[in-house]
């Protein structure tokens, strides 16, 4: 503090800043950028292991042996849907009451916003089934979720045929302590998600859904099962849930505990774990899964219905069982036993789980990097921004201080004073203009849906897509209304003022995201950075106006789609990226008004008007 | 099929005359009722009621203030439960219907009720002396899927894996009822074996109710086989029926998310297709959850059911919520007391919600496992149901024991108390391991760097030129050197 206090150290240090400014953000973000590659090598990536001492140390014995129930069930499913075209309630709820649950249906409608074109509806109406088995000597206080969503098509019917062969054998045991619901969703997570609001009784995205006749109590986690064959080769366990949000790392142990006790291939983003660890491979590999869950985490989306049960403080994940060409295939029997272990485990919890990660990033299914170790990789990007801040803050200070110091003309503060006011005012319309630009993204898509198709040979769904780009467009002729308004008397001031406060809005935003989705938060950070910094008025404009462009919030959407594909060995040709980008842009707009994700108001109502605020010093005049 | 439910232990001392007739002195009574359920279940209830004179102090009259609620949400049921119980029989499980309780099968149940009620009763109708009686009632409900494999036919031998072989000496009176209502007409549905010798009719809960009964005082029933093995079958056995909804049932929760508020919903069922009748509704919450009073909502068949409304309309009963009593809670001392007289409309569901804030505990008040949650109790309704058969007034003394646990007041309808189920509500949690401790000690070294920090931004300096000054002042420190005082 003496450092800092002291004018003389003060102005030397001040003067170090200013000089060493360029090298110390080159530094910095290089730093930033080398941490998060060297997560994935080992002494920063853990073996994971389990906390929870409930889960820990005693072992169960898997006595699952309804493969043959769990077939037949699954054909009678799959035929009963055939016929009726739509989950076949009765007879669900026939079956369950067979195998001995308590029973309830629950009916919900949802009209989206806009038709979804991807999953081919608008007017979604459909019927939850659910069962639930008491516990014997338990109080209903507490319960376990298996669930099973059901698409348009008869998709996911081995998937019901295991959840009923469970429920019966489940059924027979005596040592349930929590009760364990059966449910089965129709429309996907549509239903999961409106189940989940009827369960807990609240209505967050205008769901109209009928009220919930049976409750099991406090819900302590959720497995939900997606099945389409028979056999299958390998199972994938998926974590990512609405908004970032991640189940308890000790979830994801006790699933790679019964993979590894009943031999089964478990596979984290499609990818086997690497064996060897020492060599370059198998890091390598690791940065390969762990940047897949980094874009998936980022994407804001729930990859499974797991992902709606995380915000109401469930702990849950998504087993996806794969078939391909492998030679080794599994039956139901081990995929049941797995899940038979799981859940007497989960039942032998006291405690909800708490005692491990909920901030992690997963190189492999047993490995995994901590919150702590992870941070300092965005914090040094975040850096970056913090010194430009700082160097802008000090030029705009000595702007004002100089000629006081130099010349010592006459009445300096005053002049000061009202340079700074000038300054200030001349920030107001900048920024209005962009957070309303930014509104109006918010809004209007959606909103003039319906005059678009009047007007124009499109689609509903069309139209907002084309309307974002449009307004988002729109937003980028931004600096040539504004200049006219502003009057600038020192020309310099008015841009460094501008990006001074652009910088710290920026990083705000960055840091706050950072701290609940971090993959998010390191994605936006490691593209907008380096254009935010180097943006000035003057210099080489068309190359800072390309790179600005291009870590633009909807380029680096689509940069993503791309990398996205690359990473899954599927590449994307130009055309194919551009549909799927459009596609995106729709489903991330149907998410938010659906689910409630939050990752299109962040980008519209903060990130993209703070990047058209960089936009307005690059043509600054 | 009903969950087990914790063992709420309700001692309840009521200090006032309650029957009229002459009792014989120091006698026993006891006897096992079983009912198989429409799922197939079947549910036994034991009864034992032990009666003795004594001189214990007692007051005039019955005094509100000495009468005291106390509930234990949550009670693990186990052997430890039952092992005192059984001892306070005269018997205790050598002979008689206690030998049925054998632990290992009683636990195996998917319900499991046990409860010992205590209370003076007056010997002559001036109520001049008293006995006491201590009347002990068991009840569990035999899950058909997992103790009978699937099978709905029952013996006592395969429910408690034992018979019996004697009557308890000391009973004045030792009894087996089976119910057997739906099928007495048509006697192609089910056997049972031993056939009856008698049988007893009687109106319970409202319904009417035949009964197989089989006394173990009468030594015919013994000597034939030296046990008696009750075995039920049934001939055509009952199709999956809906089974009957009662009048009366409830059903709590706690809806919303995350950890600051929530709200409690209780919600009262009255499926009479005609009738409506008031209900009592005794909440106590826990001081930790914060309850908004303002918040309490009352709504039946969509419309808010609230006093003012129906009252302003019609002044005279039935008002839909005449009486409410609320005592609010004192932080560690008390908990919240809310008391509620309401009017379910018939064939109705009618939703009581109240909202709540958590409460941050001191870290020292936290269980050890708090993460598991804290349990909120279970609401308690009181209710005249109406009858669909009415009843006769009965001789208490005379009839079942069984029976008088449902009182009836004026034939019409009878008394019923519901629990709701307990809840369990999570309060925002501290995590109480190393990382707690390092975010104390990084926000004290935060909160410590930005005091300073926030100065420096704050303040702008000036270097002072070290100035000589005036001729006064040059003085004035002349005079002050002498003096012996600092300069200016």
């Amino acid at each position: 503090m003496g450092l800092l206090s002291d004018p003389v150290r003060r102005r030397a240090l001040a003067r170090l800043v200013l000089r060493l400014n360029a090298p110390l953000c080159l530094l910095s973000y290089v730093a930033g950028i080398a941490w998060f590659l060297a997560l994935a090598f080992p002494p920063l990536t853990q073996r994971t292991y389990m906390s929870e001492n409930a889960m820990g140390s005693t072992m169960v014995e898997e006595q699952f042996v309804g493969g043959e129930r769990a077939r037949v069930f699954a054909r009678d499913f799959a035929a009963y849907r055939r016929k009726s075209g739509a989950l076949p309630v009765a007879w669900l709820e026939r079956t369950m009451r067979s195998v001995g649950l308590e029973v309830y249906t629950q009916s919900f409608s949802r009209k989206l916003p806009f038709p979804d074109e991807t999953h081919e509806r608008y007017m979604v109406s459909g019927t939850n089934v659910y069962g639930i088995l008491r516990a014997l000597r338990a109080a209903s206080t507490e319960s376990l979720v298996l669930t099973v969503p059901c698409g348009p098509d008869s998709t996911n019917s081995q998937a019901v045929g295991l959840l009923l062969a469970l429920a019966a054998h489940f059924r027979g045991q005596i040592y349930w302590a929590k009760d364990i619901i059966f449910l089965v969703t129709e429309h996907d997570l549509l239903g999961t998600e409106a189940w989940l609001e009827a369960y807990h009784d609240v209505n967050v995205t205008g769901m109209q859904s009928s009220f919930l006749q049976g409750r099991a109590g406090a819900i302590q986690a959720a497995v939900a099962l997606e099945l389409s064959s028979d056999v299958v080769t390998s199972l994938d366990v998926i974590v990512e849930g609405l908004n970032g949000q991640l189940p308890n790392l000790d979830l994801l142990n006790l699933f790679q505990t019964f993979c590894q006790k009943g031999g089964l291939l478990c596979t984290l983003q499609g990818k086997l774990q690497p064996q060897d660890w020492t060599s370059l491979d198998g890091p390598l590999q690791g940065l390969q899964t762990l940047l897949l869950m980094v874009l998936r985490q980022a994407s804001g989306r729930s990859h499974g219905p797991h992902g709606l049960f995380l915000r109401y403080g469930v702990e849950a994940l998504t087993l996806r069982g794969i078939n391909s060409f492998r030679q080794y295939k599994y039956d139901l029997v081990a995929v049941g036993k797995a899940l038979e272990g799981m859940f007497r485990k989960l039942n032998h919890l006291l405690e909800r789980l708490h005692q491990s990660f909920f901030f992690y990033l997963l190189p492999a299914l047993s490995r995994f990097v901590s919150i702590g170790l992870y941070m300092p990789a965005a914090g040094f990007l975040l850096l970056v921004l913090g010194l430009k801040a700082l160097e802008l803050w000090m030029q705009l200070h000595e702007a004002g201080v100089g000629p006081e110091e130099g010349g010592g003309s006459p009445g300096p503060s005053s002049s000061l004073l009202s340079a700074q006011g000038v300054g200030l005012a001349s920030l107001v319309a900048p920024l209005l203009i962009s957070q309303a630009v930014g509104l109006a993204l918010y809004i209007l898509p959606v909103l003039g849906q319906h005059v678009a198709t009047q007007h124009f040979p499109v689609s509903e769904s069309e139209a907002v897509v084309l309307t974002l780009l449009a307004i988002y467009a729109a937003g980028l002729a931004l600096p040539h209304n504004t200049h006219r308004v502003v009057t600038t008397q020192a020309p310099d001031r008015g841009w460094m003022a501008l990006k001074l406060v652009a910088l710290i809005y920026l990083a705000l935003q960055l840091g706050c995201i950072t701290l609940t989705n971090f993959s998010l938060g390191f994605l936006l950070a490691a593209t907008m950075v380096p254009a935010a910094v180097l943006t000035k008025p003057h210099g080489p404009r068309p190359l800072y106006a390309a790179l600005l462009v291009l870590t633009s919030p909807a380029a680096v959407l689509l940069g993503s789609l791309f990398l996205w594909r690359e990473l899954q060995e599927m590449p994307l040709s130009l055309a194919e990226g551009w549909q799927l980008f459009l596609s995106a842009l729709a489903q991330g707009v149907l998410e938010h008004h659906t689910y409630g994700a939050l990752l299109f108001p962040l980008l519209a109502l903060g990130l993209y008007p703070c990047w058209l605020l960089f936009w307005n010093v690059l043509f600054w005049k | 099929m009903v969950a087990a439910r914790p063992l709420a232990l309700l001692v309840l001392l009521l200090l006032g005359p309650v029957g009229q007739a002459e009792h014989p002195r120091d006698s026993f009574r006891e006897e096992l009722v079983v009912t198989p359920l429409p799922s197939g279940d079947v549910a036994a209830t034991f009864q034992f009621r032990t009666r003795w004179d004594t001189e214990l102090q007692r007051e005039g009259d019955t005094d509100h203030y000495f009468l005291r609620y106390a509930v234990l949400p949550r009670e693990v049921v186990c052997t430890e439960n039952l092992t005192p119980w059984k001892k306070l029989l005269p018997c205790s499980s050598k002979a008689g219907l206690s030998v049925l309780l054998k632990a290992d099968r009683l636990f195996h149940t998917s319900y499991h009720s046990q409860a010992v009620h205590i209370r003076p009763i007056c010997r002559n109708a001036h109520c001049t002396s008293i006995s006491w009686e201590l009347r002990q009632t068991l009840s569990v409900v035999f899950d058909a899927f997992v103790t009978g494999q699937g099978k709905k036919d029952w013996s006592l031998f395969r429910m408690f894996s034992r018979t019996l072989t004697e009557p308890c000496p000391l009973a004045s009176e030792s009894r087996v009822y089976v119910d057997i209502t739906s099928y007495s007409q048509d006697n192609k549905t089910l056997e049972v074996n031993p056939p009856p010798t008698t049988t007893y009719q009687d109106v319970i809960l409202g319904t009417q109710k035949t009964y197989a009964v089989y006394d173990l005082l009468n030594t015919a029933m013994i000597n034939n086989s030296r046990n008696l093995n009750l075995q039920l079958k049934w001939k055509r056995p009952p199709e999956n029926e809906t089974p009957p909804v009662p009048f009366l049932h409830a059903q709590r929760y706690v809806s919303g998310y995350g950890l600051q508020k929530g709200e409690l919903s209780t919600l009262l069922y009255n499926t009479h297709p005609y009738r409506a009748f008031p209900v009592l509704l005794l909440d106590t919450v826990p001081w930790y959850l914060r309850l908004y009073v303002h918040t309490l909502t009352i709504t039946s068949k969509g419309k808010e059911n609230k006093p003012s409304e129906e009252l302003s309309r019609k002044p005279d009963p039935p008002r839909s919520l005449c009486y409410i009593h609320y005592q609010p809670a004192q932080d560690r001392r008390q908990p919240h007391l809310l008391e509620m007289l309401i009017q379910l409309p018939a064939h109705s569901v009618t939703k009581v919600s109240i909202q709540f804030e958590r409460a941050l505990l001191k870290w020292t008040e936290y269980t050890p496992d708090p993460n598991h949650g804290f349990y909120v109790s279970p609401s308690v309704l009181s209710a005249l149901v109406p009858s669909l058969v009415a009843a006769k007034q009965v001789d208490w003394e005379g009839s079942p024991l069984f029976n008088t646990l449902f009182p009836v007041s004026d034939g019409s309808s009878h008394f019923i108390r519901l629990y709701t189920e307990p809840l369990l509500v999570n309060l925002p949690t501290p995590d109480f391991s190393m990382p707690y401790n390092v975010i104390c000690l990084t926000c004290t070294v935060v909160a410590v760097c930005y005091g300073s920090f926030y100065n420096l931004l704050t303040r702008t300096f000036h270097i002072e030129e070290p100035s000589t000054g005036g001729l006064a002042k040059r003085l004035a420190n002349l005079i002050r050197r002498a003096r012996g005082v600092p300069p200016l």
